[in-house]
C-alpha cells in the first residue's frame, strides 16, 4: 500500500480527533459522564449500605452466610449492569451525533472541498474520520466504564466477571452505531442521519425486549421477531451479549434482573455484528467516492 | 512539439436530473497562462471548475489537467484550489490550517514550515499566525484561503471568485499575487465576476453561456487601436460638428460633450488640428478602446443568458 495513502488517513484521523475534542458535543458528553459517575457512586453507596444492613439482619435471623453473601453480590452486580447500561447509552448517543454531522456537515459547508482536492483518496477521508472517532469513543468508553467499575470495586470490593469481554462488546456496539451514522452521513443531511440512526437504535431496543419476553414466555414467534431486528441492526444484541458476559452466574441462570439477559445472543451474532460494521464502513466509502460534492 | 496544455477539455458535460448545468465545455489553457472564465450567474462556471477538480463527476466528455486524467493523485499534488463558498476548519489557527493542507500534500516538515512563513507574510497575515480562523474577518479568510491554494507551489491554480469579500487593498494583493504567479510560470484559472479584475490580470478569457464557450478572447486585442474618441470642448457649432464626419461615424454632440467612432488613432491629431482651427477650446480628448464590459454584454447578451 502506498505510504502516502496511509499517512493521509492518519492526518485525517488526527484532525477528526482534535476537532471533536474541541467541539461542544464531546465536552457535553464528558460533563454528562461525570454527572453520571457522581450520581451512580452516590446511589451505589446508599443502596449497598441498605444491602449490608439487610444481609446483617438476615444473618441475625439465622440465614446461612453463603446465601446472604450471594444476595449481596446479586444486588451489586445488578447495580453495576444498570450503570454499564447507562454508560453504553451515553457512548452510543455520542457515537451517533459525532458520525451524523461529520461528512454531511462538511459537504454542506464546503469544508470538504479543499480536503478532497488534495492528492489523497476519498476513502482516506472516510477511514480517517472513522479512526479518529473510534479512538475518541474508545477513550470515552474506557473512562466511563472503568470509572463505574472502579466506583463499585472501591466501595464493595466487587468486580464483574468477564469485565473486559463485556467492555469490548460495548465498544463494538458503539463503533457500529458510529459507523452506521458515518455511512448515512455520506449520503444524507446530518439531521436525516441522526433520525435514521436513532430510529434504528430504537428498533433494536424494542426488538431486543420482544425477544426477551418471547423467551421468558416461550413464544417462538416473538423470539424470531427479536432475532430479525437484531439482523437489521445488531446493536442491542451486542449489549445483551455484553451484559451476559458481565452478569453473575446465578442471576444468569435465574434470569432475575432487568439488565441481565434471558435470550443470549450467540457468538455468531457477534461475528455478524463485526461483518455488519465492515460492510457499513465499505458502503460509506463507496457512497462518498461516487457522489458529487 | 507543443507543450502539454495546463487544461484541456473536450465536450465536458454535466446534467443534474433534467437540468443541464454544463452543456459541452471545450477549452484549452496553455501552461503559464492566466486564463479568465467569464459568464453570467448560472452559466455553469463553478460546476465546470468542480468537474475539473473531480468534485463532481462529468456526465460525459473528457478532460486532462497538466496532461493527466481527472482525479489523478500526482496531478492533484501539482494543483491549487480556492473554492468560491468555503468554510474552513475554524477551530484551527492560521498556521495549523496551512500545516494541515501542506501535510495533505505530503510536504516535508521543514520545507512546509518555511513555506507557511513565506505565505503568511505574503498575504499579510504573519501577525495572526497563532489566531484561530473563527476570529478572522471574511477578507482574512479569503487571504488564508489563497495561501492554502498556493501551499504546494502548484503548477496550476484554480481561483473561484478570489476577490469576493476583499477590500480594495486585498484586491490589489490578489492581483499582485496573480502577476507573480504568471512570472513564475504558474497557470492560473480565474473565475471572477469583476471584469476589471479579469481585464488587468488575464492573458485570455473565455465567455461561457449555458455551459458552453461562446467566445475566447485575447486580452491583448483590447489594447489595440481605439475605436472611439470622446472630446470635451467649448464653442462647438453645428457646422463644426458636421465637419467631423470626414474622420469618423456616429458623431454625437451634447453640450460640451462630443463623441464619434473612429477607425484608428492616426486621425486624432487631424481632429485636434481641425477643432483648434475652428476656434474651439478643447478641455479633454480621450481615445476609447473596446472595454471588456462592452464585449461581455455583446457576447452573453443583455439578459445575462437567462
Amino acid at each position: 500500500m502506498n505510504a502516502h495513502v496511509f499517512k493521509s488517513t492518519l492526518i485525517i484521523a488526527r484532525l477528526t480527533f482534535r476537532e471533536a475534542m474541541r467541539r461542544r458535543i464531546v465536552l457535553t458528553g464528558l460533563l454528562l459522564g461525570i454527572c453520571f459517575l457522581i450520581v451512580f457512586s452516590t446511589g451505589f453507596y446508599f443502596i449497598t449500605g441498605e444491602i449490608s444492613q439487610n444481609t446483617a439482619s438476615m444473618q441475625a435471623n439465622g440465614v446461612n452466610q453463603g446465601i446472604t453473601r450471594i444476595a449481596r453480590v446479586e444486588g451489586i452486580n445488578m447495580l453495576l449492569l444498570a450503570g454499564m447500561y447507562a454508560v453504553t447509552f451515553l457512548s452510543i448517543a455520542m457515537a451517533a451525533l459525532l458520525g451524523a454531522d461529520t461528512l454531511a456537515g462538511e459537504i454542506n459547508t464546503g469544508t470538504i472541498q479543499t480536503i478532497v482536492t488534495k492528492p489523497i483518496r476519498r476513502a482516506s477521508v472516510v477511514f480517517g474520520k472513522w479512526l479518529g472517532f473510534a479512538a475518541l469513543l474508545g477513550l470515552y468508553l474506557i473512562l466511563m466504564a472503568v470509572g463505574t467499575m472502579l466506583s463499585v470495586w472501591l466501595q464493595s470490593g466487587y468486580s464483574a466477571p468477564h469485565f473486559l469481554a463485556g467492555l469490548a462488546l460495548i465498544y463494538l456496539e458503539t463503533l457500529m452505531v458510529m459507523t452506521i451514522s458515518l455511512m448515512c452521513s455520506s449520503a444524507f443531511s446530518a439531521l436525516a442521519t441522526g433520525g435514521i440512526v436513532f430510529g434504528l437504535y430504537g428498533l433494536a431496543f424494542i426488538g431486543g425486549w420482544i425477544e426477551q419476553f418471547g423467551s421468558l414466555l416461550q413464544n417462538q414467534t416473538a423470539v424470531e421477531v427479536g432475532i430479525i431486528t437484531s439482523l437489521i441492526i445488531p446493536s442491542e444484541s451486542l449489549w445483551r451479549r455484553a451484559a451476559f458476559e458481565m452478569q453473575s452466574p446465578i442471576s444468569g441462570a435465574l434470569g432475575m434482573s432487568p439488565f441481565s439477559t434471558v435470550s443470549v445472543p450467540s457468538l455468531l451474532m457477534v461475528g455478524y455484528a463485526v461483518a455488519y460494521l465492515i460492510a457499513a464502513l465499505a458502503m460509506g466509502v463507496w457512497i462518498f467516492q461516487h457522489r458529487d460534492l | 512539439m507543443m507543450a502539454v496544455p495546463a487544461i484541456e477539455t473536450i465536450q465536458l458535460q454535466k446534467v443534474f436530473g433534467d437540468r443541464t448545468a454544463v452543456k459541452g465545455l471545450t477549452l484549452r489553457v496553455e501552461q503559464g497562462e492566466v486564463f479568465g472564465f467569464l459568464g453570467p450567474n448560472g452559466a455553469g462556471k463553478t460546476t465546470s471548475i468542480k468537474m475539473l477538480l473531480s468534485l463532481i463527476a462529468p456526465t460525459s466528455g473528457s478532460a486532462r489537467l497538466l496532461g493527466a486524467p481527472l482525479g489523478n493523485l500526482d496531478m492533484l499534488g501539482r494543483i491549487g484550489f480556492l473554492p468560491e463558498h468555503f468554510r474552513f476548519q475554524e477551530w484551527l489557527t492560521a498556521r495549523e490550517f496551512l500545516e494541515l493542507h501542506g501535510q495533505l500534500h505530503d510536504m516535508e516538515a521543514r520545507t512546509l514550515a518555511q513555506r507557511i512563513n513565506a505565505l503568511l507574510e505574503r498575504v499579510g497575515l504573519a501577525e495572526f499566525r497563532q489566531k484561530q480562523l473563527r476570529t478572522f474577518s471574511k477578507g482574512m479568510l479569503q487571504r488564508i484561503g489563497l495561501a492554502q491554494a498556493l501551499i504546494n507551489q502548484p503548477a496550476l491554480v484554480f481561483l473561484d471568485e478570489p476577490t469576493s469579500g476583499l477590500d480594495p487593498v486585498g484586491r490589489l494583493l490578489v492581483r499582485d499575487i496573480i502577476r507573480e504567479l504568471r512570472e513564475q510560470g504558474t497557470s492560473v484559472f480565474l473565475n471572477s465576476h469583476l471584469l476589471s479584475e479579469i481585464e488587468v490580470t488575464c492573458d485570455r478569457v473565455a465567455f461561457i453561456r449555458h455551459g458552453e464557450v461562446v467566445r475566447v478572447l485575447e486580452m491583448a486585442a483590447l489594447e489595440g487601436d481605439p475605436t472611439a474618441v470622446s472630446i470635451r470642448a467649448r464653442g462647438l457649432t453645428p457646422n463644426v460638428v458636421e465637419g467631423l464626419a470626414q474622420w469618423g461615424e456616429e458623431v454625437v454632440a451634447n453640450g460640451e460633450q462630443l463623441s464619434l467612432k473612429i477607425r484608428g488613432e492616426d486621425v486624432l491629431p487631424e481632429i485636434t488640428r481641425y477643432l483648434v482651427g475652428q476656434k474651439v477650446d478643447i478641455y479633454g480628448i480621450n481615445p476609447q478602446r473596446m472595454s471588456l464590459e462592452a464585449i461581455f454584454i455583446e457576447t452573453v447578451g443583455q439578459d445575462g443568458g437567462l
